[in-house]
């Protein structure tokens, strides 16, 4: 799993983080997203595809990659 | 549809207290892009399936202008929330609008809200404890469903806790569409951009721990900060946002999950599931008000429907996160629901800036009361439960329970 994220279309509703904070966090100057981990582990997966989902701006992309 | 037909009128009556009324079915099945006449007498376009909602409430083209000459007048006599000039205030769109949102997101994100858990426990403690002194029935919604993010809010504002009956009175000027006459309804505001405008001048003399000290220390306009007056709406607009949106919530929560009490009975054993069943309330709540109202600078289309330049569109939430197309049995209730990209708090650039904040409070509130009252249940029959009348969030009068 590979994840981008667009810090443009980001509008800081911090869904992300409360889901996976493992792998998303916020700026603290202007709680935009920040990728802890851009290739983040199977137990992770799930959450991130529910972060991704639910994200108020697609500000999250989620590639699978072998 | 020609102007003779009959023409819906908006909001829908509804009696059910927790029901979504039977129109929204037959709006998004048959007429998803519908004319509404409003309680002004204009008319608007309502919008009710989720596709549309989700895309529109992120389309710049689709402005908050409510204030244009020829936009639809919302509530009875055209004043509050959205026509106020105190929306007018807040940039609606582009950099200086994203600069604003940065600006005052960066005191509302997830990581900030978590740390306030602690303390919002403690005082969802202390207000079950003080409910349960007082005896049963009480009432979940004078008792916590209000007091707790009024707390919280006019902690982070830093104004005192002690006004709270004012701050109330004039967010429900603010935001019922119907109660007020329109003298009463700008005396309030005066009133209340008075007290702001007051309270900012004393950040200023004596700062504190507080957002509105925070935004002041980030200096002038050409200092990347704010204007006096931006200040002043901005904690305004904080303090109607903070107050009645959650407050109202927590109650109607609370009563979708004992309506069918092995809802609740589900998460006494499994407390695990409290954030999905956040999301799931949020997205069920049929009563959830108003809407986001919208107005169109520009000729534009919508589900194959030309909408002319000067439109005004109601996007209802609440019908949209009812779609089947959306949401797998979408009239069912499922605590366990994931993803869950319901539009309970909009959609793209505008939405809910303080949506961690009410998430976690709701969070904070549900866990407290399964722990410390898990026999709750609610103390009259469902049907019993009357709405609150008129106002752009949903609620429910009382919430009458026992434990």
């Amino acid at each position: 799993m590979k994840i981008t994220v667009d810090e443009v279309k980001c509008c800081g509703a911090g869904q992300c983080v409360l889901i996976a904070p493992e792998v998303f966090d916020q700026r603290d100057e202007d709680g935009i997203v920040i990728l802890l981990e851009p290739e983040p582990g199977e137990d992770q997966h799930a959450l991130v595809r529910e972060a991704a989902a639910v994200c108020p701006a697609a500000a999250i992309e989620v590639s699978d990659q072998a | 549809m020609t102007t003779d037909e009959q023409v819906l009128t908006y909001p829908i009556p509804s009696d059910a207290a927790l029901e979504p009324p039977a129109e929204w079915a037959e709006l998004r099945g048959k007429c998803p892009v519908a004319h509404v006449k409003l309680l002004s007498g204009d008319q608007a376009t309502l919008l009710t399936r989720y596709d549309d909602v989700k895309e529109v409430l992120a389309d710049p083209r689709f402005t908050r202008q409510l204030t244009a000459p020829d936009a639809a007048r919302i509530s009875a006599d055209g004043e509050g929330v959205f026509s106020s000039e105190m929306a007018s205030i807040i940039p609606d769109g582009g950099e200086e609008h994203l600069h604003w949102r940065r600006l005052v997101g960066k005191w509302f994100t997830a990581k900030r809200m978590s740390a306030l858990r602690p303390a919002m426990t403690e005082m969802a403690e202390q207000l079950i404890d003080d409910m349960v002194e007082r005896g049963q029935p009480g009432d979940l919604k004078a008792s916590l469903g209000f007091p707790l993010p009024v707390y919280v809010i006019c902690d982070m504002l830093g104004v005192p806790a002690e006004d709270r009956d004012r701050f109330s009175y004039w967010s429900d000027t603010l935001l019922n569409l119907t109660r007020y006459r329109k003298e009463e309804i700008e005396a309030a505001q005066a009133a209340f951009f008075q007290y702001m405008s007051d309270h900012i001048a004393a950040k200023r003399e004596q700062p504190g721990e507080d957002i509105l000290s925070e935004l002041i220390a980030a200096g002038s306009p050409e200092e990347g900060g704010l204007s006096d007056i931006q200040l002043i709406v901005t904690g305004m607009g904080l303090l109607v946002a903070g107050h009645e949106t959650t407050a109202n919530m927590i109650g109607k929560m609370v009563v979708m999950l004992l309506a069918d009490r092995t809802r609740w009975q589900r998460l006494v054993a499994d407390p695990s599931l409290i954030r999905t069943a956040v999301e799931e309330s949020l997205r069920f709540d049929a009563n959830s008000g108003f809407g986001l109202p919208r107005y169109l600078n520009e000729e534009t289309e919508v589900s194959g429907t030309i909408l002319p330049r000067g439109t005004t569109v109601i996007c209802s939430m609440a019908a949209a996160n009812r779609d089947e197309d959306a949401f797998e049995a979408a009239a069912e209730m499922d605590l366990t629901r994931s993803p869950n990209p319901h539009l309970a708090f909009g959609s793209g650039a505008h939405s809910c800036l303080g949506q961690a904040l009410a998430r976690t409070e709701l969070q904070v509130v549900l866990e407290v009361l399964l722990r410390k009252l898990p026999t709750l249940e609610l103390a009259v029959p469902v049907e019993e439960l009357e709405r609150v009348e008129g106002l752009a969030v949903g609620g429910l009068r009382t919430v009458p329970v026992r434990w």
